[in-house]
């Protein structure tokens, strides 16, 4: 296979792992409003610890979106 | 846009008009003629880049400069200064405790800069001619912020605690026998914080601009190829455009707050180590 067309394809398949970030971010935050509107009194002290986890969640999509554009770029 | 086709000028590719290229936006130029200042060796030109943090740095200036008045019944200008303030405030308290309250000004300053960066680079200005320049979408300087974090952990809990900080690669309870596994994962998850923390805010911003220029592409493409394909890619394109930056507004607000909470969060490590 030409290197050029192999770096454009991996850089393709490297864009699944955005897809994927987006179910955990999705995740996350479902996971919260179901804890929160269970119990909406301790929802706001536990805001930060929401993003912490759409932070972690999130970076890896990045990731992957960072692997894409090195293939492509380098 | 117009910045895409003067560098496709640059590139001589005039022949094809409609083409953009999403990642000139990112290009670094120096201005003002000073593109061989040098110091000891090293070029020290005066980019746009250092052009948009020093306005940053100057809105962010006459921002809190028009809300410190201090009085006692507060106007507008004073509460929206006093709400980002406390927010930061409250936010540290609540992740460290009492002595989180000597990093206020810290993890402000970099909120409010990183946050001002983020919304200045998405400001409309290119209706007006001026081209604003997310300087947050460059790693350099995402990660010198994030280093800068990083050496405030770093000095902070060699300070509070000596070489008793290297207890933080063993927290507390684990069983003898996962020692050897456990302290080299938490070892390379402390030694990576710097780079996720500067990775994030820039491919972040990166990715969202990029997006933008590129279905700005579609809306110009579209457009030119004729009337069919500007009704229906071109229109829904621009629709789409009008809702993404609507979403990148939010994430400019998420990512600086990301950022001081995760800043918040290592600097809670080097305090009070767990």
């Amino acid at each position: 296979m030409d290197p050029e067309a192999a770096k454009l394809l991996g850089a393709g398949i490297a864009a699944i792992g955005c897809g994927l970030a987006s179910i955990g971010v999705g995740n996350v935050f479902a996971k919260f409003l179901e804890g929160a509107l269970r119990n909406p009194g301790a929802a706001d002290a536990q805001q930060g610890r929401l993003f912490i986890g759409f932070a972690g969640a999130e970076l890896l999509g990045l990731l992957a979106f960072v692997v894409a554009a090195l293939l492509i770029f380098q | 846009m117009g910045a895409a086709s003067q560098g496709d000028k640059g590139k001589n590719v005039a022949a094809e008009p409609a083409k953009v290229d999403p990642m000139h936006q990112f290009t670094i130029e120096p201005l003002f003629g000073s593109a061989n200042w040098e110091l000891a060796g090293y070029n020290i030109a005066f980019t746009n880049s250092a052009l948009w943090m020093a306005i940053s740095a100057a809105v962010l200036w006459l921002f809190m400069l028009g809300g410190m008045k201090r009085q006692l019944v507060p106007g507008r200008w004073q509460m929206a200064v006093e709400s980002f303030t406390g927010f930061i405030d409250d936010m540290l308290e609540a992740n460290i405790g009492q002595a989180g309250r000597k990093y206020v000004p810290y993890v402000f300053t970099l909120f409010m800069f990183i946050l001002f960066a983020n919304i200045l680079g998405l400001m409309p200005l290119g209706l007006v001619g001026v081209h604003p320049f997310t300087f947050t979408s460059h790693f350099t300087v995402t990660g010198v912020l994030a280093i800068m974090s990083f050496a405030i952990v770093l000095i902070v809990g060699f300070a509070r605690h000596g070489l008793h900080f290297f207890s933080l690669f063993l927290p507390h309870g684990t069983p003898w026998w996962m020692a050897p596994i456990i302290a080299p994962i938490e070892l390379i998850s402390f030694m990576v914080r710097p780079f996720s923390l500067g990775l994030r805010l820039f491919v972040a911003m990166m990715a969202g601009h990029v997006l933008l220029e590129v279905l700005s592409s579609f809306v110009i493409s579209g457009g030119n190829a004729g009337v069919g394909y500007g009704i229906f890619i071109g229109i829904p394109s621009l629709l789409l455009m009008i809702g993404i930056c609507a979403l990148e507004i939010l994430v400019a607000g998420i990512q600086a707050y990301v950022f001081a909470l995760l800043t918040s969060l290592y600097i809670n490590d080097a305090e009070n180590l767990h």
